[in-house]
């Protein structure tokens, strides 16, 4: 075999597949698009035993409206979410972002579950998800949970999914026209080097930003945010805000960008992503 | 058979006869190949660059199921021999590249032994049960550092770094100073040519089948030489060449990385015969980006002898050539192919160029897309802006004032060859032409006076191509071809070079149809076989048009001539009395067609006396010269002052390749080639750490130009035909390359003129250009431009003349 071998099971409930994940404990893995999983068992930097695929769970697919907030099923793939007319108007952050993931192939495979379960550093919806206060719905053995986005992504590609968990859906608010989300890509992979989600809630006068590609986690720049609290979105005080979009964080260094050099892209990318999203009412 | 005369095949921009099965996915590549009881290879390689190896343990790996054997240097390297080096390089210090490492491994990614399984999948789990033990050795990986005293060696038994020491010159050194000392000025710049990855999409792979009853090898591989191969795998497997026969079945790219004979490939030949079956091996990505050539890596420091008219006089160069672990097939010719370029389009009374070519534990470098002419042309090309920058003269007229006009023409340069047509300065006018380039300077003020980073960048360039002549190679520059008027009056073409993908499997036939007044769809072109296609030279060096394609117009000639004795006989007229037209014989209002005369010369009951039966002839073309493609480049640019993200805006593109077969193919290469200079100039380059690791072993860190990287290009072209072949053509299928790179990086080095920046080393990433705006950083302290000179004008509006113009297809 390419990968280590495995074995493979396609569950048709989320009850199965949480059975199933509960039978073969820490042997097993979910496996949802197979864009960054297959990848690394190919280089045999994953090599679980066991893999259950989620693509025939129904129940974890598909983007709905609940209780005032839009329900997006795990095994939503990224063409799907780019292509919703539904999200373009209730939450055009995510259509405005899925478009930048990859290409075709991957995002005809991709999904937002597994891309934020892999929680890649360099990935493009974590930092969607934190800009949006998304809550992820988890189900396990012992029932479902919510988690905030806030508090989901722990480090480098670690979530605070706990074993046997399954990622079930993400939940969001809708938001207004004024969103953005500007990134640079890495060249070589096309993930983000730097990427800035912004949402600027114009009747709570607030901003929220986020940031991937920087450091070992995104994260939401609070100081950013602070900065903005209050006043007018006046050119010079989101150039001033910007600043410190990088401050205090544990950059990132290699080939792609040096730690100085994503630090200033940052800095340009929040500005211009708040710029853009303030533009657009 | 058509009436009316038709309009010839050639010069049609016709869509290839490759394409639909190319696009239908119905082409048969060397995986798709299934050989009953085939056995499957999977190498174990080195994750050291520099390394004794102390154990290997295969005992697991033997004891797999399905694993039929495991091989280490010990059992083969006798029978697979030493791989061939086949450049001209006197005093080569040739570290004996054998099949796997014995005893020390000298890159990552270095074979070190090879298991044998009954499928792939078998074969590479037991790949990874090979238990290697290792005592790393100190490292080599910087060219400049490893020639100095006390570096620790590549290779320790050569007792040094250097590999070979070559220098060409005009001649007369004497001359060469009293130029360098009557200057006005000498300039000089140190430019680094960074390592490529040339990454084919198709990786390389091989399937050996031994025929035991006949003794005969049949060795199917992604190679762009067969010929070559069959002549070389003798050597290494003890082979007979008359028993070998080498098929190349689709290749998926090769841009050089393909011009080589491998290890795998003796080793898989080897094996086959050793264990009476089939061995199949497949490169995966990995392998791919570690243990195929990588291309470029020159380190050089420029110096030019210019008067303060713009008179260029000389040119020195002293490059380090960074070889890798192993000469490869020609590793050392390529820097030498960058000597002979040296002085380009140029004027130069003298130059001298000293290559040292350094062992490093790296991969070894070879010939890749343009072999050692993008090298030159990118030095000369720099050079010639950072001169013209420097005595504030507009870079094209310092250009035309240091090129040869028309009348110059066959024009020999200070590096001894003989340029065999050309008319640089109609290129470079329609080149302006075209980019409208008054309107471009306008765009460009306003740019700046707006505050953005714009900046445009011309480069003109002259290349040499159909390698080549006999005596100036080192294995025969000839080609050959033959053509068969089959029983039924179709045409088989067959030829010697070996497209992969450059479509001379169209432009051959339209060249065959025309001269046998054949329709196309009745010419069948075969190639890549060395029992179909005996001899040939191959493919690289923009060769097989010019020198293929002329082996075919030969063999045509003869059988046309052999043709008409028989109709006259047939016709009982004199064989000067017939005419020839749209496939006819004709004479007093009789004729006969190719219909009529193939059977009657193989049915053999009514011919000529002393005629042979049969319609075939081969030919070998043995070129005078090279052939000297040129043309002019011009590229707009504008850099996002806060990101140094840089945008191509414009690009046009003036090439002179000859007489165009068929425009659309021409286009294709010219694109391809603009291309692969997009990915050098501003993102690609092979990594190695300090250690010696290849950081950009995969597609994830190793950055491929992608559709969206390529705007919209201008193309067009004029002809100046070559005497060197009656077709008069040139070759075209690295011009794009070797024209793009210097003039792209001349359009970003304008655009950052403004802030001072003299120049800067590809690859011109963002953070490298953000560096150089925001942090003042150039390449290893190179010299900023002088305030006072930043606001100069480059570039006057001032009409430089269109001069005649042949008005190509634009
Ligand atoms: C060539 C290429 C380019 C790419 N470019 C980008 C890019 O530009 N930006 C970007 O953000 N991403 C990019 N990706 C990554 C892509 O978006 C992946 O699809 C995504 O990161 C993972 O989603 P997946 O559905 O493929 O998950 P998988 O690969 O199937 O799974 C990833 C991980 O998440 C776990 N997992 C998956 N689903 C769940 C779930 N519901 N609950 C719990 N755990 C789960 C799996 O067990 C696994 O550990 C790229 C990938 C490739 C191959």
């Amino acid at each position: 075999m390419i990968s280590a071998p495995f074995d493979y099971h396609r569950p048709s409930s989320l009850a199965e597949a949480l059975s199933l994940l509960a039978r073969h404990g820490d042997d097993a893995r979910v496996l949802a698009g197979g864009h960054s999983l297959v990848p690394a068992m190919k280089l045999r930097l994953a090599e679980p035993r066991v893999l259950v695929d989620l693509s025939r769970v129904a129940e974890l697919r598909g983007i709905s409206e609940k209780d005032g907030r839009i329900v997006i099923g795990a095994m939503t793939t990224h063409a799907e979410l780019a292509s919703s007319s539904f999200l373009a108007a209730k939450c055009p952050l995510l259509t405005e972002t899925a478009p930048q993931i990859g290409d075709i192939q991957v995002r005809n495979k991709g999904t937002i579950g597994g891309s934020l379960a892999h929680a890649d550093p360099a990935a493009d919806w974590p930092p969607v998800a934190l800009a949006l206060d998304a809550e992820m719905e988890v189900a396990g053995p012992s029932g479902s949970r919510m988690i905030a986005a806030a508090g989901f992504f722990t480090d480098i590609m670690q979530t605070a999914l706990r074993p046997g968990e399954v990622l079930r859906a993400i939940r969001v608010r809708p938001t207004g026209p004024s969103v953005a989300y500007v990134k640079t890509e890495q060249k070589a992979s096309g993930f983000a080097l730097c990427g800035v989600a912004v949402v600027v809630d114009r009747a709570a006068n607030r901003v929220s930003v986020a940031i991937t590609g920087i450091a070992a986690t995104p994260f939401r720049a609070s100081q950013v945010e602070r900065a903005l609290e209050g006043g007018p979105l006046t050119a010079e005080r989101i150039g001033e805000a910007a600043r410190v979009a990088a401050a205090g964080a544990q950059l990132l260094s290699d080939m792609h960008g040096s730690a100085d050099y994503r630090a200033h892209l940052a800095q340009v990318n929040v500005r211009r992503a708040i710029v853009r999203a303030s533009a657009r009412t | 058979m058509a009436d009316t005369p038709r309009e010839p095949y050639v010069g049609r921009a016709m869509k290839r006869v490759e394409d639909p099965r190319l696009l239908q996915g119905i082409a048969t590549y060397v995986d798709d190949l299934r050989l009953t009881g085939t056995l499957h290879a999977a190498f174990v390689r080195s994750p050291y660059a520099h390394a004794r190896i102390t154990r290997i343990s295969t005992a697991a790996a033997k004891a797999a199921p399905g694993v039929v054997g495991v091989f280490v240097a010990s059992d083969v390297n006798q029978a697979c021999g030493i791989v061939p080096c086949a450049a001209d390089m006197p005093n080569l210090k040739n570290p004996q590249h054998r099949a796997l490492a014995d005893g020390r491994v000298y890159f990552v990614g270095h074979a070190v032994a090879v298991v044998i399984a009954r499928d792939a999948y078998t074969a590479r789990d037991a790949a990874l049960l090979v238990d290697v033990d290792y005592e790393p050795l100190p490292v080599v990986t910087d060219p400049e550092a490893a020639i100095k005293p006390g570096s620790p060696l590549t290779h320790p038994d050569l007792g040094t770094n250097v590999a070979f020491e070559w220098s060409m010159s005009t001649g007369d050194d004497a001359e060469l100073e009293r130029l360098f000392k009557s200057a006005d000025r000498v300039i000089r710049q140190r430019m680094v040519h960074q390592r490529l990855t040339p990454v084919a999409i198709e990786p390389r792979g091989c399937v050996a089948s031994y025929h035991r009853g006949e003794q005969s090898l049949t060795l199917w591989t992604s190679t762009q030489i067969p010929h070559l191969v069959r002549t070389l795998l003798p050597g290494m497997i003890g082979v007979p060449e008359n028993k070998i026969r080498i098929v190349t079945p689709e290749v998926g790219g090769g841009f050089g990385s393909k011009l080589n004979v491998y290890i795998e490939e003796a080793l898989c030949s080897h094996l086959a015969m050793r264990l009476h079956a089939p061995v199949k091996w497949i490169e995966t990505r990995r392998e791919n980006m570690s243990a195929t050539i990588h291309g470029r890596d020159q380190i050089g420091d420029y110096e030019v002898a210019v008067k303060n008219d713009g008179t260029l006089l000389a040119i020195k160069s002293r490059t380090i050539a960074d070889i890798g672990s192993y000469p490869q097939l020609l590793t050392p010719a390529v820097p030498t192919l960058t000597g002979l370029m040296l002085t380009g389009c140029y004027k130069y009374k003298a130059m001298r160029m000293d290559v040292t070519g350094v062992y490093t534990n790296k991969m070894s470098t070879d010939a890749y897309r343009g072999a050692g002419r993008p090298e030159a042309t990118y030095l000369i090309e720099r050079m010639a802006d950072i001169v013209a920058n420097e005595l504030r003269m507009d870079p094209i007229r310092f250009r035309q004032m240091n090129s040869p006009t028309s009348s110059d023409f066959p024009f020999a340069t200070a590096c001894g060859l003989s340029y065999d047509s050309g008319d640089y300065h109609a290129a470079l006018a329609k080149a302006r032409r075209l980019a409208r380039w008054n309107e471009l300077l306008d765009t460009r003020a306003r740019a700046r006076k707006d505050g953005k980073l714009f900046g445009v960048g011309v480069s003109t360039y002259v290349e040499i191509c159909a390698l080549g002549p006999s005596k100036a190679m080192s294995a025969g520059g000839w080609e050959w071809g033959c053509v068969r008027i089959e029983f039924s009056g179709k045409a088989t073409v067959i030829t010697g070079s070996t497209p992969h993908g450059q479509g001379q499997e169209t432009s051959f036939a339209q060249i065959a149809a025309d001269r046998l007044g054949l329709p196309i769809e009745d010419v069948v072109v075969l190639h890549g076989d060395t029992n179909v296609s005996h001899y040939g030279r191959d493919t690289y060096g923009s060769r097989a048009t010019v020198l293929g394609g002329t082996a075919i117009v030969m063999c045509i000639d003869k059988i046309l001539a052999k043709t008409r004795t028989l109709a006259a006989h047939l016709l009982e007229v004199k064989p000067g009395d017939l005419t020839f037209e749209g496939g006819r014989f004709s004479a007093n209002g009789k004729s006969l067609g190719w219909e009529d005369l193939a059977p009657a010369a193989y049915v053999a009951k009514n011919i000529p006396p002393g005629f042979e039966p049969g319609l075939e002839a081969s030919s070998f073309f043995e070129p005078e010269n090279f052939t000297f493609p040129f043309g002019t480049h011009i590229a707009a640019v504008e850099i996002d002052r806060e990101t140094g993200e840089t945008r191509i805006v414009k690009y046009v593109a003036v090439d002179d390749c000859g007489p165009q077969i068929n425009p659309l193919l021409v286009a294709g290469q010219v694109q391809g080639g603009i291309a692969h200079s997009i990915g050098q100039v501003l993102f690609e380059r092979t990594v190695y750490d300090e250690q010696g690791q290849l950081i950009t072993g995969e597609l994830m860190d190793y950055p491929l130009p992608r559709a969206h990287d390529i705007p919209e290009y201008v193309l067009g072209s004029t002809v100046t035909p070559s005497p060197s072949n009656p077709m008069g053509i040139k070759g075209v299928g690295e011009a794009g390359t070797i024209g793009a790179t210097p003039t792209i990086a001349n359009a970003v080095m304008d655009a950052l003129y403004p802030l001072g920046v003299r120049h800067l080393d590809l690859p011109l990433t963002p953070e490298k250009i953000w560096r150089a705006i925001h942090l003042g950083e150039d390449d290893r302290g190179g010299a900023r431009i002088p305030e006072a000179d930043r606001s100069a004008p480059r570039y006057t509006t001032a009409d430089v003349g269109e001069g005649a113009l042949e008005v190509g297809n634009v």
